[in-house]
């Protein structure tokens, strides 16, 4: 059980979050233009890192916001969680 | 009893208060203090169970939670009874019975002995090599084999007990209660840390509590009298919090614990009744000291599992805590210095030693001598080769050992004893702190692994970090404490501590017999009845890793979990193997520590607290006219109205007529409402409905199509604009939330440049829906001021209005295809509301109506349910419905998937009506469609998703997605049934007023 | 070739002390070269090679390990095995394997006691009802012995379920697959690595994949803990890690690794004789022959490789256990743990070959894999040795994701795997 630091609350339990999957997978911006290929590139495939990877995490039971989270798949370890639209912080 | 085995100088047990209980039918007394096990001994009762493979009898063997063979059903009341309970945990209690499991017809005459004759014949894992002729008998096998495994019996009534949960943060949480435990909570104490000590035990202390030893001094005095004012000046601490008889269970990441505190097992029946029976502490701790002690090994050799053979530490708990003796002639085994201090305690109660078999040359530590003194006979580089007895041990035979240790020398001699004491050293529980993500490091000095690096802010101390000795204990717990904690100082700095130094340390893992290892019976996992030759012969057969051997074996997976038995399955497999065991690695020690009762990890969300009930506003009116209700997600809605008697079919006829005759009422409250605010909320609904929003006018309605970005569609409802810059929406029953969340989701991650604010108002207004050619006549009357005329109020279209000065809205929407309103208004007013709609529709028979016959009406008219038309496979293009789909507009959710290569093909599952030939004949819903009948075997080229007998057009109907089913309109089809075949006709998916008439009516 | 195991070979070597055992494999140091090698030596790495060696005459061929065989999901699983799938692909495929592990203990002289106790699902609403019903409906037509039972039914086949009607979520019915059961997960780890190795082939434990070395667009040899090892063909079953295997190769799956739970109970006596499975209260739960309840919860919805999952959601299994078995309060839960699953977006597998050639792929099983390792196996074998799927996996490709012809399992058939 996670010990999530919600860039908005603070420090709450795991229970109160939902996992939103790997983060800055951009929605493209002309779909479109997209062959059926690249489209299925946004819509499916996933790094599922083992290691460090970045992911989105929304407060589903507090502010219901979505952020950010730098985490390590191999242990857990939660290294830094920074807002939307934010850079990464350094892994 | 005619032997006195009970002495009478424990300070622990209370003699004048004696409980009476029961063990496998017979009245036995003890005292208040006593477990179950204590209480047996002093009974000189050993053998209490038999064992999970060959039957063999087995006697209580340790005095805590790592008991093998000890292991009762208690109770026998079919919902309270619990299997598998160890007697050494047990605190004995007036009223408490007992049995022996894994028995029949007793303990004592054990009809599944025989499979100790048969054990040549059962090696470890035997049964992957058998019982596979003939290919059809191994059902009839297994009925055996599953009748000879499991040891208590499941209870059969429901549990009448409550259980619940409680939250706990602190600062520093302390596991394990003994001398180290308690010199870390008084410090965390001493320095403002909120402080939480945890014990398994009825009280604290640990082992040094009954430490009564002259090796054994700090500051001049016993170490148990030492212990005991610290534990007393705990008392003065508020940020201290102390729970006994409360067992860590669990270890997680981020210092997330679970522990189980014990509230009435140890109360007498009486007692028991009303209270919580346990609680789960779910701990959340900034720094967590694990100070969870040792357990004592057992030595492994030929016969070492007879009733009467328990650990040396054991016996000494039960001699100096009990007052129970284990035995008259007791003889001890060991390894190593601590049972020397066993022998001291049973000399000191007047119990005959017979000697003490040691494996070492010798030993010169100052415990040694103290018993040599006593005229304790120590027979040194013996062992045990063999024990004689079958319910209870009666001699043990001994030989001297080789130098090498590998074999024995000499003659044997033999010992008569009705307790064997063993002790093969000790291992630190490091259960806990592996759970948390710690990984060991192996010592090979006394060959325990220890704790090494660690994930989480958490130290191990005392002996389960490997400091077996008083001084080392005391010092380097308060050494590792203050640099933990960031303190320059303590109380524990200059104490004056005097204790016995272990010098001399030998370890066999196996030893030695006289006779061929595959004659003898070396017992590595007493519980499952595994020995030192199944880990062999699992060697033998390529199984080296050690979760291959622990599998194959089974050796640790016991309700013990293997806590006496893996450091020697490891030792074996290594010493055969010729590896390092540091080198083999460990098991994986999993959750929980000790078994956890399932009732107690559920808490108080049993029953009627297993999940929320969500009832509308509406919910008691519903009641008293004897609605049946349906649960919809955690929405409880009318399902339909029986009056006299009625079947449901007869309710649902009734009335759909009714809706459609003159007027029907519904409560559409559940509909999930979203409020949307913001300069943009037209863009914004452009971009999650397939269809354009912004040209929708103030004050009027659309409804809107929400796909996924896979193309598929996912909810669907009826959108209102307010205002300029103001909509509600409707959502379905059981998508509101995940569509809020979604659309949540897009709005500040993929679009947060949007001037668009979200509020899910579900709950904040009830619905009131009336529908039918009368259903404008009755709102007339419920709001006389409102011009309902067409052109005033036309569908599609809504008014804010007032009733009796409340205000609410209005839209004239329709899910029937009838003329119809929706009215919401705050929650609170709900039912007098529809009370209010109710009477002013008397007139009229306004009949209410549930969602079976909401779902009929909208069949009727070819409406679609998502989710139960739709099952995600199902695009809009799908359903027919290319008239939802924006041409113009650029983009919106889920668009780009509907021009895949596989979405657009033309032979796709489409929306389709189906008229049975036979127009009585209803068809299942879920029933498959084929093309052909009678041919076998046969492509289903669709299925039926909604199907009913409309009482307005006098036959069935059905809607049903098909296979390329847009160009099949006025063709056959066929629906097999298990009995019949089923003849079916396609149509349009509109069966009645395809003009629409009715919404005007 | 093997000994062969029986009740005649028990007997004559109690009178040797079972001293004369074989190997039930060799442990050998890899080669320099393979025909084929298999990353992966849980149940469907060995069925591969098994079915390699066996079906397809490839015998030059290793199955490499990084741990011990046997011990990722193929060991964490709660064994239960059925083949009631809605769409027909899904069915063909499962079918398939059921099928084999019918005669699995024989063609293997090795007992996976394969348990034909039955499996149950149970539907708890009217949307429930008419999804089962619909499956119920096409396993028929599939050849597929899936029955409804009605709620009167469900309580006589398995009389401890609480089906009062004034439940939270009552039991409205359910569906039963009487072929369905359970089997002994390690031992079907252990017959198949018996098998293949009985037919030469070389199963490498301790050997970690640190690298995939290509030529182009083809494959020519594995980089791992043990040195380089050359070869044409290289079929990944890594269940978990996937994706690890895949990002070697720069290739992208659609696949998340997620942590699933289960746990037992102590062992008592028999109590409960089938596997019930439940989807709206989410539990499923069976006893093993030990007579330990074996229960299966969710997964959380995080990546993660640690084998470890969240409190929660085995609180949130057990309450649906307790909602369904009031029985069972007083029970205990001996030890819990956790795999990691790979999961689709559809919910089901991958069995296809790659852009890469000689590169295959065999994953996303998600939660229920254990069921299909015989089929799998034998399916696997045949894309591997002929480059081609066979018609039972063929819609089981990787192309699926772009081309949107999806098999999806959990948007229709609502039933936990």
């Amino acid at each position: 059980m996670f010990l999530i630091n919600c860039p908005y609350c603070g420090e709450r339990d795991q229970s109160e979050f939902s996992a939103g999957g790997e983060a800055h997978i951009v929605r493209p911006k002309q779909p479109t233009e997209l062959s059926d290929d690249q489209w299925a590139e946004f819509l499916f495939m996933r790094k599922n890192i083992k290691g460090v990877q970045l992911e989105r995490w929304n407060h589903a039971h507090g502010c219901r916001k979505w952020f950010n989270m730098v985490r390590n798949t191999s242990d857990d370890k939660i290294h830094a969680v920074y807002k939307m639209g934010e850079k990464p912080p350094i892994k | 009893m005619s032997k006195n085995l009970r002495i009478t100088n424990s300070k622990f047990i209370d003699q004048t208060s004696r409980i009476s209980f029961k063990f496998d039918g017979k009245t036995l007394y003890g005292f208040k203090g006593d477990t179950l096990a204590s209480a047996l001994l002093a009974n000189d009762i050993h053998l209490v169970g038999r064992s999970f493979k060959y039957h063999r009898p087995r006697g209580i063997m340790t005095c805590g939670s790592e008991e093998p063979n000890a292991i009762v059903q208690l109770g026998n009341d079919s919902s309270m009874t619990e299997p598998n309970t160890r007697a050494t945990e047990i605190e004995l209690y007036e009223g408490l019975e007992a049995s022996s499991q894994n028995c029949w017809p007793s303990v004592n005459f054990d009809i599944g002995a025989i499979n100790n004759f048969f054990s040549p014949f059962i090696p470890a894992a035997f049964y992957y090599k058998t019982f596979m002729w003939p290919a059809s008998f191994w059902e009839k096998y297994e009925y055996f084999i599953r009748k000879s495994a499991g040891l208590g019996k499941s209870p059969t009534k429901p549990d009448k007990d409550i259980y619940d949960h409680k939250y706990l943060h602190c600062d520093v949480l302390i596991i394990g209660g003994g001398i180290s435990g308690i010199i870390a909570a008084k410090t965390a104490a001493q320095n403002n840390l909120n402080t939480v000590l945890l014990d398994d035990k009825n009280n604290l202390g640990g082992t040094t509590l009954f430490q009564n030893n002259e090796c054994f001094k700090i500051n001049n005095t016993y170490s148990s009298e030492w212990l005991k004012k610290e534990i007393e000046s705990l008392n003065s601490f508020k940020n201290l919090t102390i729970k006994t008889r409360t067992t860590l269970a669990a270890y997680h990441s981020y210092n997330y614990l679970l522990a189980r505190e014990n509230l009435t097992d140890h109360l007498s029946l009486i007692e028991k009744k009303d209270k919580i029976r346990q609680r789960l502490w779910k701990i959340r701790a900034k720094k967590v000291i694990i100070a969870t002690g040792a357990m004592e090994r057992p030595l492994i050799f030929n016969n070492n599992d007879r009733p009467g053979v328990i650990l040396s530490s054991s016996i000494k708990k039960y001699i100096d805590y009990y007052g129970v003796k284990c035995g008259q002639k007791i003889s001890l085994f060991t390894n190593n210095d601590t049972t020397y201090e066993t022998a001291i305690s049973l000399n000191k109660s007047g119990v005959t030693i017979n000697s003490v078999i040691d494996i070492r040359d010798k030993s010169n530590s100052s415990i040694v001598k103290e018993a040599e003194k006593l005229g304790i006979k120590v027979h040194w580089k013996h062992t045990v080769v063999n024990t004689n007895g079958y319910k209870r041990i009666s001699s043990i035979e001994l030989m001297k050992l080789s130098d090498d240790g590998a074999g024995v020398v000499g003659n044997k001699s033999k010992e008569e004893c009705d307790c064997l004491g063993i002790s093969g050293g000790w291992t630190p529980r490091v259960h806990l702190f592996t759970q948390s993500g710690g990984k060991l490091k192996f010592r090979d000095k006394d060959n325990i692994f220890l704790p090494d690096k660690s994930e989480s802010e958490q130290i191990s101390i005392g002996s389960c970090n490997g400091d077996f000795e008083l001084d080392d204990i005391i010092k380097n717990s308060n050494k590792s404490i203050k640099e933990f904690l960031n303190l320059n100082s303590s109380d524990y700095e200059n104490l004056e501590i005097n204790c016995s130094k272990e010098t001399d340390k030998k370890n066999i893992w196996l030893l030695p017999s006289n006779k061929p290892l595959g004659k003898t019976k070396p017992f590595l996992d007493f519980q499952n009845d595994s020995t030192a030759k199944d880990v062999k012969l699992a060697l033998r057969e390529g199984f080296k890793s050690i979760e291959h051997v622990k599998r194959y074996t089974t050796t640790g997976m016991g309700t013990d979990q293997g806590k006496l038995s893996n450091m020697h399955a490891l030792g074996i497999i290594a010493e055969t193997a010729g590896v390092k065991m540091g080198e083999l690695g460990t098991t994986t020690f999993r959750p929980p520590y000790t078994p956890l009762t399932f009732g107690t990890i559920v808490g108080r969300n049993v029953g009627e607290f297993f999940d929320i009930t969500r009832r509308t506003p509406i919910h008691d009116w519903h009641v008293e006219k004897k609605a049946e209700f349906e649960n919809v997600g955690q929405w409880k809605r009318a399902w339909y109205y029986p009056i006299n008697n009625e079947s449901m079919h007869e309710a649902v006829q009734r009335e759909a007529k009714a809706a459609r005759d003159s007027a029907g009422i519904l409560d559409a409250s559940t509909l999930g409402k979203i409020d949307i605010q913001g300069s943009d909320a037209s863009e914004f609904l452009n971009r999650v409905y397939t269809n354009a929003w912004s040209k929708l006018e103030i004050g009027k309605c659309r409804y809107g199509l929400m796909l996924n970005e896979d193309g598929m569609v996912y909810d669907d409802g009826v959108t209102t604009r307010l205002d300029e810059n103001h909509y509600i929406m409707t959502t379905t029953t059981g998508g509101a939330s995940n569509v809020l969340s979604k659309l949540e989701d897009y709005l500040q991650t993929e679009w947060p440049e949007l001037d668009v604010y979200l509020t899910s108002v579900t709950d904040n207004y009830a619905t009131v829906s009336i529908c039918g050619p009368n259903s404008k006549k009755i709102l007339s009357r419920v709001i006389p001021d409102l011009d309902l005329s067409d052109k005033e109020f036309s569908h599609m279209s809504f008014k804010n209005a007032l009733i009796d000065n409340i205000k609410c809205r209005v839209m004239r929407i329709s899910f029937t295809g009838e003329h119809s309103y929706e009215i919401n208004i705050q929650s609170s007013y709900g039912k007098s509301l529809w009370e209010k709609c109710f009477e002013a529709g008397k007139e009229f028979n306004i009949t209410p109506y549930g969602t079976e016959t909401m779902h009929l009406l909208r069949a009727e008219k070819g409406f679609i349910i998502t989710g139960q038309d739709t099952d995600g496979t199902i695009t809009p293009v799908d359903l027919q419905m290319d008239w939802i789909i924006s041409k113009k507009k650029y983009d919106f959710i889920g668009k780009r998937s509907l021009y895949r290569s596989d979405t657009i093909r033309e032979d796709r599952k489409q929306l389709v009506g189906l008229v049975t030939d036979d127009p009585k004949e209803v068809l299942e819903e879920g029933a498959q469609i084929v093309s052909e009948a009678n041919k076998k075997p046969i492509e289903m080229v669709g299925h039926v998703t909604s199907s009913y007998f409309s009482p307005n057009l006098n036959k069935s109907i059905a809607l049903a997605v098909l296979k390329n089913g847009k160009k099949l309109k006025g063709q056959k089809m066929f629906v097999p049934m298990k009995n019949k075949t089923i003849n079916v006709t396609i149509t349009d998916t509109v069966f009645l007023d395809k003009e629409n008439k009715r919404l005007n009516a | 070739m093997k000994n062969k195991y029986s009740i005649f070979s028990l007997i004559k070597n109690a009178f040797s002390h079972h001293e004369n055992w074989q190997r039930v494999w060799r442990d050998p140091e890899p080669k320099k070269e393979y025909d084929a090698i298999i990353i992966g030596g849980g149940g469907h790495g060995l069925a591969t090679a098994y079915y390699l060696a066996k079906k397809h005459n490839l015998t030059n061929i290793a199955v490499v390990e990084k741990g011990w065989i046997g011990g990722g999901n193929t060991g964490r699983n709660t064994t239960i095995i059925r083949s009631n799938y809605l769409w027909d692909a899904s069915a063909g495929l499962y079918d398939h394997a059921l099928k084999i592990w019918e005669g699995l203990s024989q063609e293997l002289n090795y007992n996976v006691m394969f348990s034909q106790r039955g499996v149950m699902n149970l539907a708890h609403n009217l949307q429930d009802v008419r999804d089962l019903k619909r499956r119920t409906h096409a396993n028929r037509l599939n050849n597929i012995d899936a029955v409804w039972l009605n709620t009167e039914e469900v309580k006589k086949f398995c009389p401890i379920i609480n089906t009062s009607p004034d439940i939270r979520y009552p039991v409205l019915g359910g569906t039963l697959q009487r072929r369905a059961g359970t089997a002994r997960h390690d031992a079907v780890a252990w017959g198949y690595a018996r098998g293949a190795d009985g037919m030469g082939v070389d199963i490498i434990q301790n050997c970690e994949v640190k690298g995939i070395k290509r030529n182009g667009d083809s494959v020519e040899g594995v980089e791992t803990t043990k040195g380089f090892i050359k070869t044409k063909k290289i079929g990944v079953v890594a269940a978990g890690h996937s994706s690890v295997i895949a990002n070697m190769v720069d290739i992208k799956l659609p696949l998340e690794s997620k942590p699933l739970q289960a746990l037992v109970s102590e062992p008592v006596k028999p109590i409960i004789d089938t596997v019930v499975m439940s989807n709206a209260v989410h539990a499923y739960v069976s006893q093993s022959d030990k007579g330990e309840l074996v229960i299966g919860a969710g997964t959380d919805a995080y990546v993660s490789y640690t084998q470890r999952g969240s409190h929660d959601v085995v609180e949130g299994t057990l309450k649906a256990i307790l909602e369904l078995y009031p029985i069972f309060s007083r029970m205990k839960m001996l030890r819990q743990w956790g795999g990691i699953v790979d999961i689709c977006p559809d919910a089901s597998p991958i069995i296809s070959k790659t852009h890469i050639k000689g590169l295959y792929f065999n994953c996303g099983w998600g939660t229920g894999g254990f069921k299909a390792t015989p089929g799998s196996g034998d399916l696997f074998a045949h894309t591997i040795a002929n480059d081609e799927p066979h018609k039972l996996n063929a819609d089981f490709n990787i192309n699926r994701f772009i081309s949107g012809d999806l098999v999806d399992e959990h948007g229709a058939a609502a039933v936990a795997h």
